[in-house]
């Protein structure tokens, strides 16, 4: 049963991933990009790890995908793509992109995975252990995420602004 | 709330790593390929979403739940890039009237 779900999860992953590279207008990227963090936030589910599952859904489909989203809108940017690099960058990219998945698996196959438990049900993933996790050994990262999530919206407000006042100047 | 998936047995570890290798790559590929920003940033978004799997599978793997603690704070960072990403792009929008990429080399110039 974990199989059949993992591999059509997988399959659909991959496949979403492949067209938000391959689509030729953005809006189609953008909404196989949404398919694909569905796919991922499944496997979260069949991991355990529901916290990550809810957080992963609201943050992307919600938060980020509404940002590009907008972004996409308000630039009227949905024109299809005649931007493409040369014929001779893209295959250099596929090949070392290629080059790079064999690294990867080769590399990361080598790892010693003896030690991990047969049975899905496991508790870490519970909110519980999570917060108990994140606000005792983690309590300063979690403060220094919060300032740079601050600075970052401060940021994102100081760029959108500057044009106008230059504009009204 | 205990668990949806009671009773069903974790895939091998190696499964998780292709698939996180694959997503990986191909993020790599869309940014090597595509023009378009707005793609680009899709593409890191996806990049550091198979990371972001990877950790939490090896996390399972290990009964360690600081994986999925360092996955939320890659969260963070991967929403703060965005906006401030986005913000920049509309910048270049206004200035270029375009988000090909390839206008974004005149400090060479």
């Amino acid at each position: 049963m974990e199989k059949i779900i993992f591999y059509s999860l997988s399959t659909l992953a991959v496949f979403s991933a492949l067209m938000v590279v391959l689509s030729k207008k953005p809006i189609h990227s953008l909404l196989y990009l949404l398919l694909c963090f569905f796919t991922i936030a499944g496997h979260y589910v069949l991991l355990n790890a529901q916290f990550l599952a809810v957080v992963h859904i609201i943050v992307y489909a919600g938060a980020i995908m509404v940002l590009f989203l907008f972004s996409l809108m308000l630039l009227n940017l949905n024109i299809k793509e005649e931007l493409q690099k040369t014929v001779w960058m893209r295959i250099i990219a596929v090949i070392s992109g290629g080059l790079l998945l064999v690294a990867l698996v080769g590399v990361l196959k080598g790892l010693d995975t003896s030690a991990g438990p047969m049975l899905a049900s496991t508790q870490i993933g519970l909110m519980k252990n999570i917060g108990n996790v994140l606000f005792n050994e983690y309590m300063l990262p979690f403060e220094v995420a919060s300032i740079l999530f601050l600075t970052a919206m401060v940021g994102a407000v100081m760029l959108g602004k500057d044009e106008e006042k230059v504009v009204k100047k | 709330m205990n668990t949806v998936v009671e009773g069903f047995k974790l895939m091998p570890i190696e499964n998780y790593i292709v698939l996180s290798a694959l997503l990986f790559v191909i993020g790599i590929l869309g940014v090597l390929v595509k023009r378009n920003a707005l793609v680009v940033f899709m593409s890191v978004e996806l990049m550091l979403n198979s990371v972001n799997l990877l950790f939490a599978a090896f996390s399972v793997y290990h009964n360690d739940t600081s994986g999925q603690v360092i996955v939320i704070f890659t969260m963070v960072v991967a929403a703060a890039e965005v906006a401030v990403g986005l913000a920049i792009l509309v910048l270049t929008y206004r200035t270029n009237h375009s988000i090909d990429i390839n206008l974004l080399n005149k400090l060479k110039h």
